[in-house]
């Protein structure tokens, strides 16, 4: 087991790994920036080290500083949790080199499904149900309007290194197609400088249904069910919940198995979350594969009662899914997170400032996950969540209300919040009846303009 | 001719200078690309004018209310 654990992080997502490490008696060291000098995560960790300026390209981005923390403190594992560099396989490689465990799964692995048209790719031929798609596409605009009569229109036009729904556009007329193939081409190259796109099938008003699972080093594979995370704005997920309302528990059980069938095979080997997109005619098919610990892990943690955080360092560790997993996991109950961002809950813009007041509820049944604290800055330099609220009760009906309840209780000021919008979408009958696409928050919206 | 004061609406860092002093812009006009918590915000000339001044530069930190840009209109 690791000794000393360096959290390449910062905010709720650094806590929570701080705290599991706590737990399991492993020494804990902080990063930070210049603009994050008096947040909780730092006081928390068993140590701390300043790695760079405000800009995540000179701190949380930074490997250089971040494998000189390693280098500085004896420490023999990194964990990055989720964003930042938790995804990048050249850094999962030199933290590597250094004779230190990275937590996640080995580089061969993010570096493969980092590229979504490789994992499809790598999906299809084993077997998982994987939409049209047209590969990466060429400059050619013959070639580009040949592909998408090939997978029909309407087509969505996605950047392959993307996330976030950035260079992402959906195309209904074969007129607008290279255009738009050229634009997600130029946003693609201005955010994750890569000029490959490519087009897949579209799927009106699908809902976002997605697995979790843990591998461990000898090719076992386990899963934690699913989680529903259909109630999306700006293609970003502010609302979670598992197990996914008006599904059948068969046909869960059983894409879940077909899922751990297929990482079993090809040896995937820690943490990992297959994304699914469900179309209104009812069928599953691969959207992608993140190789981290989720934003929303948390909702799993409470029907599973597992720690997955816990589970993924004792795996990364060398340890064995059977050594450490109880044989059965049954999901009990309901949970849902939502995402409280700083933002206008109208026009999603940012909203930076200074939490002039932040009083989460104080509801010992509520989780509530931040890494701020009352009187600190929320700066333009890193994303918009600031806490995280996590309900969890015997159904669906009485988690809402928890929720609800969780959300007009928290106290925030100086800063503008989504939490109007996500209390609006918990009262909705709509969302109470289960029946929500990731089209919703969006529809709802425009409806209430029209008026 | 009179001078308009362009400000940030929000705190946020310049990403992208799109036009230089002495330009001719007409309204809509994209000056310069702002970014705020991972999303890129252009700011946009709100009236037809000349660039007078641009007082940022890329990776400045801009507080809110803050004059980035003064045109001539």
């Amino acid at each position: 087991m690791f000794h000393k654990v360096v959290v390449a992080n910062r905010g709720d997502a650094a806590r929570r790994v701080i705290r599991t490490l706590r737990s399991m008696g492993i020494r804990s060291v902080a990063v930070y920036s210049k603009a994050d000098i008096d947040t909780p995560h730092i006081e928390e960790a068993d140590e701390a080290y300043f790695i760079g300026e405000a800009p995540a390209s000179k701190s949380y981005l930074n490997q250089e500083a971040l494998l000189e923390v390693i280098k500085q403190t004896g420490a023999d594992g990194l964990h990055p949790v989720y964003g930042f560099l938790s995804e990048n396989a050249e850094f999962a490689t030199r933290v590597k080199d250094l004779g230190v465990g990275f937590i996640g799964p080995s580089p061969q692995w993010i570096h493969s499904m980092s590229n979504k048209n490789n994992s499809r790719q790598l999906m299809k031929e084993n077997g998982m149900h994987v939409g049209l798609g047209s590969g990466i596409l060429g400059t050619n605009a013959e070639n580009i309007i040949k592909k998408g009569r090939e997978i029909g229109l309407p087509v969505l036009v996605k950047p392959a290194e993307g996330g976030g729904g950035i260079g992402m556009f959906p195309v209904f007329e074969e007129e607008k197609l290279v255009k738009t193939v050229e634009r997600a081409r130029s946003q693609s190259l201005a955010s994750f400088s890569s000029d490959k796109v490519y087009l897949e099938k579209y799927m009106p008003r699908p809902r976002h249904i997605e697995f979790q699972i843990l591998a461990d080093q000898n090719g076992e594979v386990r899963h934690f069910f699913e989680r529903d995370c259909s109630l999306q704005r700006r293609h970003q997920k502010i609302l979670e919940e598992a197990p996914a309302p008006l599904m059948k528990r068969s046909d869960m059980e059983e894409l879940a198995n077909s899922i751990t069938k297929v990482l079993s095979k090809i040896g995937y080997d820690n943490i990992g979350t297959i994304e699914m997109l469900r179309g209104a005619d009812g069928s599953f098919s691969f959207l992608e594969m993140n190789t981290r610990l989720q934003v929303e892990h948390a909702v799993t943690e409470e029907i599973t009662g597992i720690d997955l955080v816990e589970s993924q360092i004792r795996s990364a560790a060398g340890e064995a899914l059977k050594d450490f997993l109880p044989k059965a996991i049954k999901p009990s109950g309901h949970a849902m997170e939502v995402r409280i961002y700083a933002e206008d809950p109208e026009s999603f813009l940012p909203s930076p400032g200074k939490l002039n007041t932040f009083r989460p509820p104080i509801d010992k049944d509520i989780r509530v996950e931040t890494g701020y604290a009352e009187g600190l800055m929320v700066t333009p330099y890193y994303d918009p969540l600031i806490a995280k609220v996590i309900a969890h009760s015997e159904t669906r009906e009485k988690t809402i209300e928890k929720l609800i309840n969780a959300l007009k209780e928290f106290d925030i000021s100086g800063v503008k919040t989504n939490i109007p919008l996500l209390i609006n979408c918990l009262y909705s009958e709509k969302f109470k009846s289960g029946n929500v696409d990731t089209d919703f928050v969006s529809k709802a919206l425009n409806k209430k303009e029209k008026k | 001719m009179s001078d308009v004061n362009v400000e940030a609406g929000i705190t946020v860092v310049v990403w992208k200078i799109e036009k230089e002093t002495g330009k001719k812009v007409v309204e809509g006009d994209v000056l310069l690309i702002l970014e705020s918590m991972k999303m890129k915000i252009p700011l946009i000339a709100p009236l037809d004018g000349i660039i007078k001044e641009i007082k940022v530069e890329a990776k400045d930190a801009v507080e809110e209310g803050e004059t980035m840009v003064i045109l001539s209109v």
